[in-house]
């Protein structure tokens, strides 16, 4: 059952106000999807103590500096290495990755993809803004087609990846997307991942106004996120609404859930067996 | 060639083992929990005892899906209070350097172990080399310090592999054992009485949250570590850092903490500096060797002195930071100084720079090890005309 604790939430109370004012840009949808963590968090009762926030290089990179806990900024496209060994050493936190589309499926598309496949807790939420922002605007893997950046002058010839099909097909125990419209939704959506025993990859897709909008005459920040909003298929409609009424396809909400084994848990017990047996 | 694994069930710490075991059995006893490896020839032993050994300690081992996530993983567990280790060679090395450097400059422990192959590139993958010295000090981009142990036995890996723990920990810093593919495979008695040894653990953040500053300068300029969980919720980051952890550009701030991490290993010199010295004090000819070319000229010092030719050896075992001090003693009265080394010239570039002079030097970089004749040969000519 849906219980709202917009009321009760203050998102102050997670973040390092020393570090205020932040360096994200105005309109930039990360801001929303970490408030959407952080309010997860908050329901999920998850000390502050026992969090660990890993985060590689780029905007959302970034976000870590501003959670009030244990905080690791690493290498570009490591974050989820870097959480693999964090997870595997210390059970008993709760591991999240903040990644980026560049970071994430890029220069750490291989980690990725073994992240899924190993199936450690970790709970890995990518924001997905279509663009490298923090270099300044070049284009991503999850670049839509004929899209301009400043590595694409002539228009995105490259087909962009569908992180959600590629993360489920790597085996990931859970994997969801949502906009940032949505934030209610999108806060439930990281809990469900964040109390999945497995790896949960949560693709949030939000937007780059100042560099990305600003290059393909897109609009506002508000034009932008309701245009991606108009994109969605949530997945909760299922066939309840007809396609001609919704032609676009995105899915949205929980994708793939399965009660694959956990891998720490796997390892540990399997651990366990064989001291038991040797003494 | 294969490395021999003992059961080591037996009563007597006098073990029958390679020097890839030895390093593994050494970092159990040093109380290494964590190991993240990809596998490659010649160091693959390390990986292979470690990942049947590590779960019966309560450790955990991992296959990571590369070298770069390897060296990841291992900071990852290391910042998370676990003595954390990956093993490798050559190319795996040079994968490992992004993540080096991370460890280097957010003063994270950790030991990296580069059994040397063959190079350049995939090389010779079976046969030895010791052309990744350099490497070891300047592979990651930027500047930083860093820690490299040269063991010369399989003894002595299974030494300096504890000692490197222990380096690794008391200074916060990535620790680089650098040894050979001969001595990585090659079998030898070690006694391995380790286990009962008190190995350093780092200095843990203690006393009040507000006045913790995560790289606070202090006397020994050694910062204490926060541990997740206990309370301190520091940034960690690879990111120029001021003392809250918090990046900077500041360029106060940024300078104190370069010259920090810098200072860390200068002022502490006489708890890192390791080095053998045989026969110098009277030395015409002295030659400077690390790992199995040092074995060799401990040969060829033998063979020197039997012939009445006065021959010695110096060898670092702590190869960075270089010892350069006891070096320039060790040679004062030296005529001749002689490098023997698997490479092309990286020690002998070395010794020309702290000795200010000429140096010859043996370069073999043909997959072969150095002949202790080779090395006598050359030594007793040098002594003859001196």
């Amino acid at each position: 059952m849906f219980i709202d604790t917009a009321a009760e939430f203050d998102v102050r109370n997670y973040l390092r106000k020393e570090m205020m004012p932040h360096f994200l840009c105005p309109g930039c949808g990360h801001g929303i999807a970490l408030r959407a963590l952080l309010w997860a968090i908050h329901d999920l009762s998850i000390a502050k103590d026992k969090l660990a926030v890993v985060s590689g290089i780029g905007c959302a990179g970034r976000l870590s500096a501003y959670v009030d806990a244990n905080t690791f900024h690493v290498t570009h496209g490591r974050p989820l290495a870097y959480a693999t060994g964090l997870a595997l050493a210390r059970p008993d936190l709760h591991v999240v990755v903040i990644t980026g589309d560049g970071d994430c499926l890029a220069i750490g598309g291989n980690h990725l993809i073994h992240a899924c496949r190993r199936n450690l807790k970790l709970t890995c939420l990518m924001l997905n803004n279509e663009v490298y922002g923090m270099t300044g605007g070049q284009v991503s893997p999850t670049t839509s087609e004929a899209m301009l950046t400043t590595t694409t002058p002539l228009g995105n010839q490259e087909p962009h990846f569908d992180a959600c099909a590629l993360a489920t097909a790597a085996g990931a125990g859970f994997v969801g997307r949502e906009v940032t419209h949505h934030v209610p939704k999108l806060k439930e959506l990281i809990k469900a991942g964040l109390e999945h025993p497995g790896f949960a990859f949560v693709e949030v897709m939000s937007d780059c106004t100042e560099i990305f909008g600003r290059k393909n005459d897109l609009g506002s920040s508000p034009e932008m996120v309701m245009r991606q909003k108009s994109n969605i298929r949530p997945t909760a409609y299922a066939d309840s609404v007809e396609t001609p009424f919704r032609p676009n396809t995105l899915p949205t909400g929980i994708l793939m859930r399965n009660d694959r084994p956990e891998y720490g848990a796997s390892y540990r017990k399997a651990a366990a067996a064989r001291t038991g047996a040797a003494s | 060639m294969n490395a021999i694994d003992t059961s080591l069930k037996s009563n007597t710490p006098v073990k029958l083992v390679s020097g890839n075991h030895a390093c593994a059995i050494g970092a159990l006893a040093a109380g290494c929990r964590f190991f993240a490896g990809y596998p490659i020839t010649p160091s693959s032993e390390i990986a292979e005892r470690l990942s049947r050994q590590l779960p019966e300690v309560g450790g955990v081992f991992v296959q990571m899906e590369d070298e770069i996530a390897s060296m990841a993983a291992v900071i990852g567990a290391s910042v998370g209070g676990v003595k954390a280790m990956t093993a490798t060679s050559g190319p795996g090395f040079s994968l490992k350097q992004e993540n080096l450097g991370y460890a280097a400059g957010a003063e994270v422990p950790c030991v990296i172990v580069n059994v040397m192959r063959g190079g350049p590139s995939t090389g010779m993958p079976t046969r030895p080399s010791q052309a990744d010295l350099m490497q070891a000090r300047w592979g990651s981009h930027g500047d930083y310090p860093i820690i490299a142990l040269t063991p010369a036995s399989v003894s002595e890996i299974y030494s300096e592999t504890m000692r490197a723990f222990d380096l690794a920990e008391q200074f916060r810093s990535p620790v680089v054992l650098l040894y050979d593919q001969v001595i990585a495979q090659l079998t030898e008695t070690v006694t391995l009485d380790g286990a009962s040894r008190i190995s350093v653990s780092r200095k843990w953040a203690s006393g009040p949250r507000e006045a913790y500053k995560p790289f606070a300068t202090g006397s020994d300029a050694i910062p204490a570590m926060a541990k997740p969980g206990d309370g301190y919720r520091v940034h960690t980051t690879g990111l120029t850092h001021s003392e809250t952890g918090f990046p900077t550009q500041q360029p106060d701030a940024v300078t104190r903490n370069l010259e920090r991490l810098f200072t860390k290993l200068d002022k502490h010199r006489e708890l890192i500096d390791s080095y053998e010295a045989v026969n110098c004090e009277d030395a015409d000819v002295l030659i400077v060797a690390v790992g199995i070319s040092a074995r060799a000229a401990r040969r060829a010092v033998e063979q020197c002195r039997e012939q009445g030719l006065r021959v010695g050896l110096f060898r670092p075992i702590t190869f960075w930071p270089f010892p350069e001090k006891q070096l320039r003693e060790a040679a004062a009265k030296a005529k001749a100084v002689l490098v023997p080394e698997m490479n092309t010239g990286q020690l002998q570039f070395v010794a020309e720079r702290v000795l200010a002079r000429r140096v010859d030097a043996i370069h073999l970089f043909s997959g072969e090890a150095i002949a202790p004749a080779d090395i006598a040969a050359r030594a007793a000519a040098l002594a003859k005309g001196a």
